[in-house]
């Protein structure tokens, strides 16, 4: 799994792109944890556009990153998720709690 | 891919980095089998799931130890009696697993702040499998799951 991160005004965009796994998801967890509790940015945005695998660890690391949104009264957005990450969130029954958008402009929208 | 009988076996170390080649293989497997891309992915992420379970909790992080994977086809049987069957059985030598833990809980929609993501592994090994069985067999635990093949086309 690679992470990159890009940032705009108030805004951080998290590019993942591989599998979020047992190994993996505790980078992003890290990651995500880090840009909303301690950077407090106030909105963070995760494009898994090119992520093509999401175990149970990697919905945690989600589930924690809105969570801390919560918190933190911070926006988590997602978007590009493909038909097994969705069937994933589905099976979960997660797919409802989270903010999901088809695309960056939609993501970023004020 | 039309014999019943032993298909493939992968013995692996308990190194969640691996747990990806493990993945592929079983995808290339199951598009051998014929199943679907969906119903591919279920079997995927219950294995999956079944591998973490074991590193986590069998060998508490543990990353030298073995796991086995053995996949056989099944024949028809009285209670498949249209579909062989794809039979996945893990072994491992770790920590005897409670089987009060591995009974099936529903999953429910709760809210947020009580979500607890431990439990969501199990639910999809249960829910993505036909049949999940668990024992104890010469001192090591032995998970079995079993899932319909699709009907083969005729060649």
């Amino acid at each position: 799994m690679q992470i990159a991160i890009r940032k705009l005004d108030q805004i951080t965009i998290i590019d993942v792109s591989g599998d979020i796994d047992l190994s993996t998801s505790p980078d992003l967890r890290k990651v995500l944890l880090h840009e909303m509790r301690e950077l407090k940015v106030p909105r963070v945005v995760a494009n898994l556009t090119s992520v093509r695998y999401v175990d149970s660890s990697g919905v945690a690391s989600l589930l924690e990153g809105l969570k801390a949104s919560r918190d933190m009264k911070s926006r988590f957005i997602m978007y590009g998720l493909n038909a097994k990450v969705t069937q994933v969130l589905q099976l979960s029954k997660l797919l409802n709690i989270f903010e999901i958008c088809e695309n960056e402009e939609q993501a970023l929208k004020p | 891919m039309r014999r019943d009988g032993f298909l493939l076996r992968i013995e692996l170390r308990s190194n969640p980095e691996v747990l990806c080649v493990v993945r592929s293989a079983l995808a290339r497997l199951a598009e051998l089998l014929g199943f679907s891309d969906s119903d591919s992915h279920l079997v995927i992420l219950a294995v999956d799931e079944a591998l973490t379970n074991i590193i986590r909790h069998a060998y508490k992080g543990e990353r030298e130890r073995c796991i086995e994977v053995t996949l056989r086809i099944l024949p028809k049987a009285s209670d498949s009696p249209s579909h062989r069957i794809l039979e996945i059985v893990l072994l491992d030598d770790g920590l005897p697993v409670d089987a009060k833990r591995l009974r099936p809980r529903p999953l429910k929609e709760v809210p947020i702040d009580e979500l607890k993501p431990g439990g969501l592994g199990l639910h999809f090994i249960r829910k993505n499998m036909d049949k999940v069985e668990f024992r104890r067999q010469d001192g090591r635990n032995l998970l079995r799951l079993t899932k319909a093949l699709p009907l083969a086309e005729s060649h």
